[in-house]
This record gives C-alpha cells, structure tokens and sequence, in this order.
C-alpha cells in the first residue's frame, strides 16, 4: 500500500516524462499559431486589393460611366461604354467557338479513356492549359491578324477561345465520367442508338456540370489583357465590326492605368471594379447551378 | 415494309458514323493546334535564330536600332522575378494549404478563407499590376529610400511582391489537395501512438505528400514565367541587366508585350518570338513534368 502511494507520488511529481511533454504541447501551439498568421498574414493583400479598387471604383461608376465614350485628356468624366461593349462582343464570339468544340471534345475524352489518340488529347489540353497568355497573343497575331492584314475584333475572340477551350474540355469531360455506366447502358439497351444515347441522355444529365464549367472559363478570360494586345488592339469608339479593332475592359484599364492623367486613372479604377464586378456575378452564378441542378446519383 | 425499316436503320448507321468521326475529329484537333503552336513559333524564329544564334542568350545588349538582340538580361529578370515570388509566396501557401486542408477542413472559417482564395484567384493580372502601381509602389519606394538605394518604386522586387500574391491562389489549391489525400489511417495511428498535431504534420503529412507539394511548387513557378500583364507595369522596362533585387529590369514576357506590335524589321520581331518559343517550351515541360510528379502521387 505504502509503495503504491510512493509510486503514485513519483508520477504526479513534475518529472522527465511532463516536462517532455509540456514541450512538445507547447511546440505544436506554436506551430498552430504560426500556420493561422500566416493564414491571416496572405488574405490581407486580398482584403487591401479589394478595399482599394471598390473605394476608387464606387466613386466612378455611375451611369455617364457605363453608357459615354472617354474624354480626351483634360476633361473630366465620361466612360466606358466602349470597352464594355467591345468586351461583351469579344466574348460572345468567342463562346462561339470554344463552346461546341470544347463540348465534343470533352466526350471523346470522356469516352474514350484507354487510347492512344486520347492520351495525347489529354495531354495536349493540360499543355494547352499552360501555355503563357502573351504567347497565345503571338500565335493568333501570326495566324490570324497577319493574313488578315490588321487587328480586329475577331482574332481576339479567337485568342480567348483558345484560352477557354482546356476548361471547357476539362470541365465536360470530368462530368460526364461522373455519370454512372448504368445509364448509358440502359438507354442503348433500349435500343437507342449510341449517338442519340450522348446527345440525348448523358450530355443533358451532365449539363449543370457543363454548364458551370463554361461560365467558369468566361470568368478566367474575362480579365485577359495580353492575347489582346496585338489582336483586338483597341479602339477609342464604339465599334461593332468585329473585323475592325475593338476596345475591352482589361484593355483600357492597361492603357489608362500607365498613362500619367488622373481623369484616366479614375476610368480605370472604375473599369476594375467593373470587371471585378462581373466576376463575381460569374462565379455566384456557377455555385448556384451548382446548388440548383446538382448531378445526383 | 422491310426496305423501310433497313433504310431507316442505314441512316441510323451513317449518323453514328458521323457522329464518331466527329469526336475523333475534334480530339484530332486539339493535338493539331498544340503542334501548330509549336511549329508557328520555330518557324518564325528562324531569321532570328539565323542571325543572331546562340549568342542570343548570352549577349547582353538589346538594340533594335543597332539590329542588336541579346535577351540575356531578359531571362535573368524571368528567372528572377519567379524564383523571388516562389520564396516569398511558399511559405504563406503551404501554411493556408495545411490550414484549410489540417485545421480547418470544414466549417465556416474553412469556408470563408476558400472563398476569399478563390477570389484571389480570379482577379485580372492588369487589375493586380494596377493596384500594385498604386499601392505597391509607394511602399516600396519608402523602403528604399530608407535603406538608401535610388527609389524608383518599380523594379523586380515589387514585381516579385505582385507575382508572389497571385501565384498563391494556385499553389494553394494544388497543396490543398495533396495535402486531402494523406491515408486518414496513417494520421490516425500517428495520434494513437500520443503524437501531436504538430507531429503528425511534420512527421506523417509533410513528407508523404512531399512528391505532390514539389510538383505544386513547379507548377506555381510555371505560372509565374510566364506572367505578363502585372510584371509589365510594375518591372520599370528597362534593357540593361538587373544589377540587384531592386533595380528595374524586364522578363521575357514583358519584353513581348511591350515591343511586340511596334516591332519593324524581320530579326526584330523575329527574336521577339524566339523569346515567346522559350517561354513556350519552358512552361510546357514544367507542366508536364509537374502533372506527371501529381498523377503518380494521385495513383498511389
């Protein structure tokens, strides 16, 4: 009995074992405490960015904003108008393009999943994926605006669509592989031929994920200045020829941001939130039809 | 009756037919316009490979008037303006990745940050080096004035500052995921022996996923080579080689974008392309390489 208690006395007595123990408690505090700063220490440019555009940018936009041309430089006010349609156009032209092959080219991959041709496929869209914006810029300058014989609106839309194609394909590929075989499976054994059984069947079951996908790459390109550098080029009106330069948001805000006139910088701190705007809508609307259609199995 | 139903089951055939073609066909496609690339920008960097050589990487002087193309000062700025934004941005993105992926896996704090990170993610590279040109800049002219070197502002630190926030979106989200994919079992025997969290993260998370956190890091690297947009505003254009992390200089890519559609002269724009082909060839094989080192981590 009296051994027992010297033993238990021994144990509770702050020896080796605790105090190795309170070190290393300690050291993984520390450790916590250093991950959550360093956390809190790589949102704070985020915070700063946002704050700093959505301060300069309130105080610009209003409806002049959106719907007059810029002032030459001296006067104060005028808009936008022109690079918000310009981008607008840009980007409908391009989802023309990139949308359909982007879609077929995301079934085969789907599809067919032990092929040679099908291994490159991949491979080549994750390259694709890599490939520096500005060098997209080049490419479509050398295949497009030099046959051409000038910038226009069309080979920027062609850049961008370059550049929504890999999440295009990614996005409908990894969705439809989602689907389960059985569906397939049951609407051939039903007869229906194979091509109507893609169209039919699994491309409208997987549409949300699509869907999301798409909106997803119009968010990325949105933004993108330098494909259009020397392919849209700009345009100081509003312009719907899309074989004539046109203007763009992520344009002007380049052009405004490095010239040395205020009345400029306010356009483009105004263009920025424009844009920022947008994005976010874009990505609202995605985590919506996410919620709303969600592929369920 | 019968030549009814073979005709429409001919038809049905021809359709499919098509519609396999078709799918071939696009796969085909994407191949064909990866090696039109490649091939587009060897082909117009002859003249320039032609005429300059291999000099190209190694001279220094950039004069277009004088029909001079050294581009050595050019990928130093690349090379350091990346490396200097992958040192400063890895620490904070592996500390977010353990955060969210150790800590903080689900839960409204989890929530916030993703949601804060994905928004980082989408802002505009010429909305970054706007803000940066404003905000950035003054900053870090205070600093150099302070430790008494000419205050210019701009210059490759304050691009690395740029390129080091953007990348972070990146390679968080890729070291998020490795970091997802540690074995719960392994974790689990870990604290069954009596191991800290902090043990398990150094002792069991870091190096089973160091493979994948390697290949996050290249690919972050390869997204900052060849970043244009926010380094051309903030790198302060200049031709001549960086003579320290404060001095203004210019990468590649810059280069590119600010020349590129004012370029007269064959070997002029010629040796603007062949800087294009290296960046191509560069971020192609990190890419590659880096999906490769992620898809065998996945694997196991």
């Amino acid at each position: 009995m009296e051994d027992r208690l010297h033993i238990k006395n021994k144990i509770s007595e702050p020896g080796v074992i605790e105090l190795h123990m309170r070190k290393r408690n300690k050291k993984n505090r520390f450790f916590k405490g250093i991950i959550i700063a360093g956390t809190l220490i790589a949102t704070i440019p985020l915070l700063l960015i946002l704050f700093y555009i959505f301060k300069q940018g309130a105080s610009a936009i209003n409806w002049h904003f959106l719907t007059q041309l810029p002032k030459p430089v001296g006067e104060s006010g005028g808009g936008v108008s022109n690079a918000l349609v310009g981008s607008i156009l840009i980007l409908l032209v391009s989802c023309l393009l990139a949308i359909p092959i982007g879609i077929v080219v995301g079934i085969y991959l789907s599809e067919d999943k032990t092929s040679r041709l099908g291994y490159y496929c991949r491979l080549a869209v994750d390259v694709l994926q890599g490939i520096p914006s500005i060098v997209i810029g080049i490419i479509i300058y050398e295949w497009v605006v030099k046959p051409m014989g000038g910038f226009s609106a069309l080979s920027g839309s062609i850049a961008l669509s370059l550049m929504m194609l890999p999440s295009i394909i990614k996005s409908t590929e990894e969705t439809l592989k989602l689907l389960p075989d059985t569906l397939k499976e049951s609407s051939l054994a039903l007869g229906v031929p194979y091509y109507k059984t893609i169209l039919k069947v699994i491309v409208p079951t997987g549409l949300s994920g699509i869907t999301t996908g798409i909106i997803l790459s119009i968010a990325r390109v949105i933004g993108e200045t330098a494909p259009l550098l020397f392919t849209a080029f700009g345009n100081p009106f509003i312009s719907t020829n899309i074989f004539k330069p046109m203007s763009s948001l992520p344009l002007i805000i380049f052009n405004y941001a490095t010239s040395p006139y205020e009345d400029w910088h306010q356009l483009a701190w105004g263009a920025s939130m424009l844009l920022i705007l947008m994005i976010l809508i874009l990505n609202i609307i995605t985590k919506l039809v996410q919620r709303k259609w969600k592929v369920q199995f | 009756m019968q030549s009814a139903i073979s005709y429409k089951t001919n038809r049905i055939n021809f359709k499919e037919k098509v519609f396999k073609k078709t799918l071939t066909i696009a796969a085909l496609f994407a191949v064909v316009i990866l090696l039109a690339i490649f091939f587009t920008l060897l082909i117009n960097s002859f003249p320039s490979i032609k005429a300059i050589g291999i000099k190209f990487i190694y001279d220094t002087t950039w004069d277009p008037v004088a029909d001079q193309y050294g581009a050595l000062p050019f990928l130093a700025g690349t090379l350091i303006t990346s490396f200097l934004a992958l040192i400063i941005s890895t620490p904070f993105s592996i500390a977010v990745a353990i955060f969210l992926g150790e800590y903080y896996k689900k839960g409204i704090v989890a929530e916030i940050f993703k949601n804060v990170i994905d928004l980082l993610a989408g802002i505009p590279s010429v909305v970054y080096g706007f803000w940066g040109l404003f905000v950035l800049v003054p900053i870090v002219r205070t600093i150099e004035l302070k430790l008494n070197i000419p205050p210019y502002g701009v210059g490759i630190f304050t691009s690395s500052l740029i390129l080091a926030i953007m990348i972070l979106p990146f390679s968080v989200s890729l070291s998020r995921q490795v970091i997802s994919m540690v074995p719960g079992h392994l974790k689990e025997a870990a604290y069954s022996l009596g191991a800290t969290r902090f043990e398990v993260i150094t002792k069991i998370i870091i190096p089973y996923t160091k493979s994948g956190l390697f290949a996050g890091l290249l690919l972050a690297l390869g997204r900052a080579l060849g970043e244009t947009m926010a380094v051309t505003m903030l790198i302060g254009n200049t031709h001549a080689l960086p003579t320290g992390i404060f001095s203004p200089g210019n990468t590649m890519a810059s280069v590119i974008a600010n020349e590129f559609s004012e370029a007269t002269g064959k070997v002029y724009t010629s040796a603007l392309i062949e800087m294009g082909l290296f960046l191509f060839v560069v971020t192609t094989i990190i890419n590659i390489f880096g999906k490769k080192i992620i898809k065998e981590f996945t694997l196991e």
